[in-house]
């Protein structure tokens, strides 16, 4: 059994006070709030286990190491992956995803290859595209979606050609909810040949994971969305793909044997991991990811589909509310759009009223111009979001309402 | 319009955050609509939340600024903004601590130019403008 009331206990800052307003912290998609265990977590291994790893022989030193790599371990078991030496820890999904932009793409794309994105991108899968396609000469191709937000098949599928050497796609829109049909995609797209890099930053904390289901070849997310620390993010590549990539930054930690001339570099995921990681945040990433198997993600999933339908409900009742992303299947993320008030003025109301929720172009500045505005609204829930935290947003929108 | 002084004052008679907010609603239907032929790109500011346009004019060594924005609080404080930099030179604009002076009229931090939100970018924009005319 889901007990929402149970869980906001692990959840300190939900219970702040904003004047005499309790936090209603809609604004888990830009980065979620921390359980207790992750922040003990935290503390715990800075007072009690802290050295570098992968260095020392002395007891902390290992024991930092045993810890850093069991995280890996907890990464590998909630994406689902074959081995934990196809984990790759990063600062974040956008590290992510320009590693494999600098080190696989700069290596293996050649002129005339065609890069395939979806018109839904946040920048940080859109922008690093755009680099390599200046770089190599390649092309970026885009594909459109239904004004719903929703995944049209035939506009991927007439955009997908023997041309096209990767599509990069989110797996869930931050800006309009849309779950894209990333299996049957990426089905596709390695009938051609394709390889496919799924920005998994939104999906992660709100579906389950499955690399091998998925048969991704990348796959990126960021802890501090997950209910992790900031400052640590996740590269899932396969092995095959992973063994053949060249270094991205270089530094200690990630090579086989230097001399004053030359270096060999060490396998995969240390290949990848330069300098001194973010060991610690690694662990309280281990820690978060433990937290939401512990609640099971099918009830995780389960509860927010409940809450997106009490949105929807809710909201259909207010006078000029536009939802901006309604596609059949969409997460608990809502952008949306109120007649006659600018979002930074409602945001300016709600935000008095103790409700945050996230305005402008949420990092995908093309989407949004797309779907017709200049700047959107956008409320999203985590898993701690209850029935309560929609009323108190239902409310401080009218209010606003009456203001402006 | 106003002074900043007057302002400040009506400001200061309003206890709740509702009427200081519907106040500046207020002052921002009072500002006077920017002509469409300056709602482009090339007087926009950037770094803002909202659009925002900023347009000065430099009359007898005394420069004036027109502005807009499509949220209509963002307006309110373009219309403080105005009352700031109202008949100043470009030696005065420099010196205006328009900081200390948002602080007077207890609209909180997201209403008012800090370093570390986006209305310091219409005061940078005005501090340049400024600039462009000393030299």
């Amino acid at each position: 059994m889901y007990d929402v009331e149970k869980i906001r206990a692990d959840f300190p800052i939900l219970a702040r006070q904003f004047g005499t307003h309790q936090n209603v912290y809609l604004d888990s998609a830009a980065s979620a709030q921390k359980p207790l265990c992750v922040v003990e977590t935290l503390t715990r291994v800075y007072l009690q286990s802290y050295a570098n790893v992968h260095r020392g022989m002395y007891p902390l030193a290992e024991e930092m190491t045993a810890e850093y790599e069991k995280a890996r371990r907890i990464v590998q078991g909630f994406i689902n992956a074959k081995s934990a030496n196809e984990v790759v820890f990063t600062r974040n999904a956008t590290e992510s995803i320009n590693l494999v932009a600098s080190s696989w793409a700069e290596t293996f794309l050649s002129p005339d290859d065609e890069i395939l994105v979806s018109e839904a991108e946040h920048h940080a899968n859109l922008v690093p595209w755009q680099r390599v396609c200046e770089k190599k000469g390649c092309r970026l191709k885009v594909f459109k979606i239904g004004d719903d937000g929703s995944f049209l098949p035939e506009e991927y599928e007439k955009l997908l050609t023997e041309k096209t050497k990767l599509v990069a796609i989110t797996a869930m829109s931050n800006v309009l909810g849309t779950i894209f049909p990333i299996k049957q995609m990426t089905q596709k797209a390695h009938a051609i040949g394709a390889k496919v890099l799924v920005d998994a930053c939104q999906f992660a904390v709100h579906r389950q994971i499955d690399v091998l289901d998925l048969d991704a070849d990348f796959l990126a997310f960021s802890g501090h969305k997950t209910y992790g620390p900031a400052g640590i993010g996740v590269l899932y590549a396969k092995s095959e793909i992973l063994n053949k990539m060249p270094p991205y930054q270089c530094g200690g930690d990630m090579v086989d044997k230097v001399t004053y001339q030359h270096t060999t570099f060490a396998e995969p995921p240390a290949r990848f991991e330069a300098g001194t990681p973010s060991m610690v945040d690694a662990i309280g990433l281990g820690a978060a990811l433990e937290y939401m198997q512990n609640l099971g993600l099918k009830d995780i999933t389960a509860h927010e589909e409940s809450l997106v339908r009490y949105m929807f409900e809710k909201t259909s009742e207010i006078k000029g509310f536009k939802h901006i992303g309604t596609a059949p299947d969409k997460g608990g993320v809502f952008s949306f759009a109120v007649e006659n008030i600018h979002p930074q003025d409602l945001a300016y109301v709600l935000g008095k009223e103790g409700v945050a929720i996230r305005i402008g172009h949420h990092c995908a500045e093309p989407l949004v111009e797309r779907m017709g505005y200049t700047s959107l609204a956008r409320a999203s829930f985590g898993l701690y979001t209850n029935h309560s935290d929609i009323d108190a947003f239902v409310k401080a929108v009218e209010k606003a309402q009456r203001f402006f | 319009m106003e002074t900043i002084e007057t302002l400040i004052e009506n400001f200061s008679m309003l206890d709740s955050w509702e009427d200081k907010y519907q106040y500046l609603i207020e002052l921002g239907e009072k500002l006077p609509p920017l002509a469409p032929e300056y709602k482009t790109e090339a007087w926009k500011v950037s770094g803002c939340q909202s659009q925002v346009w900023l347009v000065p004019e430099n009359i007898d060594g005394k420069i004036y600024f027109k502005g807009d924005s499509d949220a209509i609080m963002v307006k309110g404080i373009i219309y403080l903004l105005l009352a700031v930099y109202r008949n100043k030179s470009a030696q005065e604009i420099k010196e205006i601590e328009v900081e200390k002076i948002f602080a007077k009229l207890g609209l909180g931090e997201h209403l008012s130019p800090s370093r570390r939100n986006g209305m310091m970018s219409m005061v940078d924009k005005i501090r340049l403008y400024a600039a462009s005319f000393e030299s």
